[in-house]
């Protein structure tokens, strides 16, 4: 049962878990949804990696990062330089006083393509720099939080700070960020024609695949000594530290490896959604993410995914129609979540799956078997902390 | 300072909060295979002696010397690699995991990153994991979340968790604390079994369990060495019952 399939898959469980939604988001939602809906729900998953990866640094290693819209955004802004370059070829740009450069460049007086934008003339170092600039930064900023012991409450509130400060610094260096407006009017990939209802659906199905391996991927991290490691950290740090491991190495890798999934799910939205803002870095988004985890729950790879789309679901049929009252509603649906159920959806589910499981096999002992495979687990834990949790108990 | 046969040589430690030293010069030997038992009132520093063996707490001078290695200047989990375990006075355990898993946790393979995410588990975990779960009386509890365990249990399994690392040198911070008569007794069997090839470091106040284990007692008191020797002669001692047997 230790098999690398086993792990993969998160038994037959996580498998079944696991071929349902593969089925709803690759056959039924393509099948169901127009190409204009299916571009919005392309968006609304690659939230869903941001999702994904609260669950392995929130839900298991109790670590409340705040700012996970850094990750996403600079994944983000990686593809979107390279498809911008692209999109300012002199020809399409001649109007333009330096035609051949990004067109807000061009509107603040900058004459020539600046140093740091020079490698996403690369498809490949682009795709390089999407998957390591964010890892990079996250490492940064992990080694001096993690090396220093700063957790908690303080761990979020500076992710939140650092998600402010690169929104003001993109905001303030419009000619070479775009600006509030963003890197937009983007066009091709490859020469590749990116807004066709064709290239819609082909991104919709690389975003899924992605998806789908990546909590494979997260999975086999969960179900390793590595993620019974997290859950111990969660539960009590200290006594982690003194059965010989260094603590923060564990914490410093899971912020990584997070921030780079949220990387990739950027990179997938500025290709599906064709452009890239600062309003997808900053506070509210990286809350919103943090929500959109809680109402899927946070201790379930598969539950987020579901999350994430109810949520967004939510928000455009209600911001809609009352577009004042929805950022109330989405507040008092966190709160309410947090409460009533912490483990959200997936946590109602397993309850009920208890219920049901224990009314069939009322008279039958159930054997027990020695399982290492975490996943689902579905144990609360007061939110915004990585105190012990048995405090209470 | 020199070398020794000791395990455990601590010389002129010393450690101030803000002046106030909790630990004042104190020197202590702990030999190969010896059971120590460190009491004396509240206050009187033994579990600062603890935090500071263990790198918890960082000394203002002196040397803390184990099998010859200076331990103040290493980290936490280096120290705990170089044979050091170290049990908690409250019991610090991973309540959401299972017996089982407490224990394979602390299985002293797959420490790193990379390691932990490679780790197998081979027959020598199994292995090892029901050699200590017997040991600990635990053996019918593996499959129990860790939660649901008495609290005497969850001293055992704490207990446990730092046999799996095999350390040459085990400090438990009053064991006995919150147990029952029975389970005393049953820690105190535990005790003077696991003591067989390592030396053991024990904090407590129970006159009567110290008793049952002690090879020999070092009072504390007001971060200094008061008496030293068997169980006799420091309950003898003058000085002790004045500040703290005699109450």
């Amino acid at each position: 049962m230790n098999t690398l399939t086993d792990k993969l898959l998160g038994g037959k469980q996580g498998a079944i878990g696991l071929a349902i939604l593969a089925a709803i988001i690759l056959i039924v939602l393509p099948l169901g949804l127009d190409p204009f809906r299916i571009g919005m729900v392309g968006k609304y998953l690659t939230y869903a990696f941001v999702a994904v990866s609260l669950v392995l640094l929130w839900g298991y290693g109790g670590i409340l990062s705040l700012g996970q819209g850094i990750f996403f955004g600079l994944g983000g802004y990686c593809m979107a330089m390279f498809l911008k370059l692209e999109a300012s070829d002199p020809v399409s740009t001649k109007i333009q006083t330096t035609p051949g450069i990004p067109d807000f460049m061009d509107w603040n007086q900058i004459t020539a393509i600046p140093l740091f934008w020079q490698p996403f003339h690369s498809f490949t170092l682009t795709i390089l720099a999407v998957l390591l600039v964010p890892t990079l930064f996250a490492f940064i900023i992990g080694f001096a939080m993690f090396k220093r012991r700063v957790g908690g409450v303080y761990f979020a509130i500076i992710t939140q700070a650092i998600a402010l400060i690169l929104t003001i610094l993109i905001v303030g260096q419009q000619g070479y960020t775009g600006g509030v407006n963003g890197i937009t009017d983007l066009k091709t990939l490859l020469g590749w024609d990116i807004r066709t209802d064709h290239a819609k659906y082909i991104l919709y199905y690389i975003n899924a695949f992605l998806l789908i391996a990546i909590i494979m991927a997260s999975r086999y991290i969960l179900s390793s000594k590595f993620g019974m490691l997290l859950l111990a950290m969660r539960d009590k740090e200290e006594r982690v530290r003194f059965s010989g491991y260094d603590v923060s190495n564990f914490k410093i890798f899971i912020f990584c490896f997070a921030a780079l999934i949220s990387a990739i799910g950027g990179a997938m939205f500025t290709l599906q959604v064709g452009f890239m803002s600062p309003t997808f870095i900053g506070i509210v988004p990286s809350i919103e993410m943090v929500i959109f985890a809680a109402v899927g729950g946070r201790m379930s790879l598969i539950g987020v995914v579901y999350g994430t789309l109810l949520v967004n679901y939510g928000k455009s049929v209600f911001s809609e129609t009352y577009p004042e009252l929805w950022l109330f509603l989405m507040g008092g649906l966190f709160i309410s979540v947090v409460m009533f159920f912490p483990n959200g959806l997936a946590g109602i589910y397993t309850d009920l799956m208890k219920k049901f499981q224990s009314r069939k096999t009322k008279s039958v002992p159930v054997k027990l078997e020695v399982v290492a495979v975490v996943h689902e687990k579905t144990e609360s834990e007061p939110i915004l902390t990585s105190e012990p949790a048995g405090a209470k108990a | 300072m020199s070398n020794t046969d000791f395990v455990l040589a601590i010389e002129d430690l010393t450690v101030s909060f803000d002046g106030f030293k909790a630990v004042d010069a104190l020197t202590l030997y702990v030999d190969k295979n010896e059971l120590r038992v460190v009491i004396g009132p509240n206050g009187a520093g033994k579990t600062t002696v603890l935090d500071l063996i263990c790198g918890k707490t960082k000394s203002t001078s002196g040397s803390i010397k184990f099998n010859n290695k200076e331990l103040t200047k290493l980290s936490e989990h280096e120290i705990v690699r170089t044979g050091v375990g170290r049990k908690f006075q409250t019991p610090s355990i991973y309540e959401n995991l299972s017996v089982y898993q407490n224990l394979e946790v602390s299985y002293p393979k797959g420490r790193n990153v990379w390691g932990s995410l490679t780790f197998k588990r081979t027959e020598a975990v199994l292995e090892q994991v029901n050699k200590i779960a017997r040991e600990i009386m635990l053996e019918e509890q593996l499959e129990m979340e860790a939660a649901l365990l008495s609290h005497g249990q969850k001293q055992w399994l704490e207990i446990g968790m730092l046999l799996m690392q095999e350390p040459e040198l085990l400090m438990l911070d009053e064991p006995v604390a919150g147990m029952s008569a029975k389970e005393r007794d049953q820690t105190a069997d535990l005790l003077n079994r696991i003591c067989q090839n390592r030396s053991v470091l024990v904090i407590e106040h129970d006159m009567e369990f110290v008793k049952k284990i002690a090879h020999k007692v070092t009072v504390l008191h007001q971060g200094k060495i008061l008496a030293e020797g068997t169980m006799e002669q420091v309950q003898a001692d003058e000085r002790v019952i004045e500040v703290y047997l005699g109450h």
